[in-house]
């Protein structure tokens, strides 16, 4: 199954400008979410999260080992947020007033890293470094990573220092956001829900936790492990606005954020539905490819599909 | 033998040191704008709610919910302010120890935990309360620095230097109240240094915490015998001083420690691995022999358990005697 793939929205937005960037700043508020001087259209965030996407298969595949499933179901939004959404400065990864994210599904770290290095904040060829001795692509998130704001990796941590941050924001009248990027199976943490209290009780409107719904997690469907459904009540029911939206498509992201920055008096929660192992065949909602590397042959098929990925974007790029 | 020094063990003026840590917090607030004191819904047992009356709007509660507290204070340390978080050592180091370890240690974060109501002296709550593992665990973290003061005065000292040391520490007080044994004019707090309270050279004790003015008090009776004790007052356990310890372990060729805390990973832990590698001599633990805790109140638990000036007295004798 497919659920919002690029095929069908290859394209589709094509120019479109993000007007409502200006309009919140004229306000003299915070922007309504991040701001880019070069606004992508979907056809680019495609191509680029089709990159990232390769960044994680070569990653993975030269460390022997990793995370390429949840991977690469947030690829598409670790791309948004990092070419699209978030105040960030790849020259300047410790500017003050940045916005923040913090990867609580830490096991993730290819994906942060390839986008982390496909935006500037350190080479793109230091990828095939990952989980090596030496290396400073460690195999969880790690502070002293350009670009990482948070070493994580202990599921259900993330969020509560993303909570933090946002508290400190509001306590100092800084307008930067903070974003936490959770897995489906991670919720099952109970540290996520004490994070969640808090967050709802003390209105913090500047951050924005999203939950990567891939729907499988190591020992199986999450619905067949400890189910954590429904996730959006679970969320409103702790005082969070909460969006469902589709993790593949652009325009549903764009939407997304969009509401969440303008949404005041209580923390977002984007429950995104996504598709596991998304852009390789055969990693495609298989709960195998959760923490395991591709062998050679593999990473040459999963190439290969990623490759053809590009060729179509190329192709409808030039229609 | 005469002690060439002697600090007063008979002091009037008794303060728990976790009235030291609120009170602390407060007087430190105006010059140290960025601390926020979180705790977990206990600010009038951990006394932090003397800050919270003077400033509230620095003062989180974060609801019962250690382990959260403890990523939120790792959040605020990394937007710039320097969290004191608190809660019962049982929660603070026991409950939230991987939280502790994962999102404040590993990445480094200055973030400050004050820790109540830790060792036996609890009381009355019992063995689920007491805890006697914190300082095993908090000093297994690299890079946490690791206090357990003695009395008001160095609990105090303590604070203001968590503040101004860069990076995770760990701060124990206590629940009871306990004499005053610091208050000397010439007396200087630093991280990592230990003090000779009292000079001897039969024996040394070194002790941490409430446990130093028993150690003063055995020293006291061990003089009537003619037995020259050496009281070491070890607050920071990690780094430890091991100068001081080397070198009255040189003059007095036996170690007793003394902690309000288990024997496994605790003071007498530290002493040993420092002796073991730079002056083997024998040493006995004094604490808790790997037993829970049980209801009582403090002193009865003190004694029971051989941490009051008698007990350690007599576990001195025993020992030289062997």
């Amino acid at each position: 199954m497919d659920r919002g793939g690029n095929e069908d929205s290859a394209g589709r937005g094509k120019g479109f400008m993000l007007v409502y960037f200006r309009k919140t700043e004229s306000e003299g508020r915070r922007l309504a979410y991040g701001r880019m001087e070069e606004v992508m259209n979907n056809l680019e965030l495609q191509k680029q999260a089709n990159e990232v996407r390769k960044g994680i298969i070569t990653a993975v595949h030269s460390a022997k080992a990793g995370h390429p499933g949840g991977s690469l179901s947030a690829a598409d939004v670790f791309t948004f947020l990092y070419f699209e959404v978030m105040n960030i400065d790849p020259k300047n990864p410790a500017m003050e007033d940045r916005d923040r994210f913090v990867l609580s599904k830490g096991h993730t770290a290819p994906g942060l890293y390839s986008a982390l290095a496909h935006r500037g904040f350190f080479p793109v060829e230091d990828l095939i470094s990952l989980r090596k001795l030496g290396s400073y692509l460690q195999g969880h998130p790690c502070v002293h990573i350009p670009g990482v704001d948070m070493s994580s990796g202990s599921l259900g941590q993330g969020v509560s220092a993303a909570v933090g941050m946002a508290l400190g924001a509001k306590m100092d009248g800084k307008a930067f956001r903070v974003y936490t990027l959770l897995g489906d199976g991670e919720i099952e943490e109970g540290q996520v829900w004490e994070a969640a209290m808090f967050a709802g009780f003390r209105k913090l409107d500047n951050l924005c936790v999203i939950v990567d719904n891939n729907n499988l997690q190591i020992d199986g469907p999450i619905d067949q492990v400890c189910s954590p459904y429904p996730i959006d009540k679970k969320f409103e029911a702790f005082n969070f606005h909460v969006i469902n939206a589709d993790a593949h498509d652009f325009d549903a992201l764009r939407s997304a954020f969009k509401e969440a920055g303008e949404t005041k008096g209580m923390p977002t929660c984007i429950v995104v539905r996504s598709l596991k192992g998304k852009g390789v065949s055969f990693m495609e909602n298989i709960v195998d490819w959760h923490g395991k590397a591709p062998n050679d042959e593999e990473y040459a098929a999963a190439m290969a599909d990623l490759e053809k990925i590009s060729a179509e974007l190329e192709k409808a790029g030039e229609a | 033998m005469m002690a060439e020094k002697i600090v007063k063990t008979t002091a009037v003026k008794k303060v728990a040191t976790r009235e030291s840590y609120g009170n602390a917090l407060k007087e430190l607030a105006e010059e140290f704008p960025q601390l926020v004191v979180l705790d977990a819904d206990l600010a009038a047992a951990t006394k932090t709610g003397i800050f919270r009356k003077a400033y509230p709007e620095r003062h989180i509660d974060c609801g019962i919910a250690e382990c959260n507290m403890m990523g939120v204070a790792a959040g605020l340390s990394l937007v710039g302010k320097i969290p004191f978080v608190s809660s019962f050592a049982m929660f603070a180091a026991g409950r939230a120890f991987e939280q502790v370890r994962n999102s404040i240690g590993y990445p480094h974060l200055n973030v400050k935990i004050g820790a109540t109501h830790a060792g036996i002296t609890v009381g009355e709550d019992g063995a689920t309360h007491q805890c006697n593992e914190d300082i095993a665990l908090m000093r297994t973290i690299p890079g946490m620095v690791v206090m357990c003061p003695a009395d008001d005065v160095e609990a105090r000292a303590a604070v203001r230097a968590a503040l101004e040391h860069e990076g995770p520490v760990y701060i124990r007080f206590g629940r009871a109240a306990v004499p005053v044994i610091n208050d000397g004019p010439d007396y200087k707090f630093e991280i990592g240094k230990g003090s000779v309270v009292r000079a001897g050279s039969d024996v040394t004790i070194a002790a941490t915490g409430i446990c130093v003015d028993s150690a003063l008090g055995a020293a006291q009776r061990l003089e009537q015998e003619g037995i020259s004790a050496e009281v070491v007052n070890i607050c920071t356990i990690k780094p430890l001083d091991e100068d001081i310890i080397v070198k009255s372990a040189q003059k007095t060729g036996r170690v007793v420690t003394v902690e309000e805390h288990s024997v496994i990973g605790g003071l007498g832990s530290a002493v040993c691995d420092c002796l073991c590698a730079k002056y083997p001599v024998p040493v006995k633990k004094l604490g808790m022999q790997d037993v829970f805790g049980e209801s009582g109140s403090a002193a009865a638990l003190v004694e029971k358990y051989g941490l009051d000036a008698r007990g350690v007295y007599q576990s001195v004798k025993e020992f030289l005697g062997s």
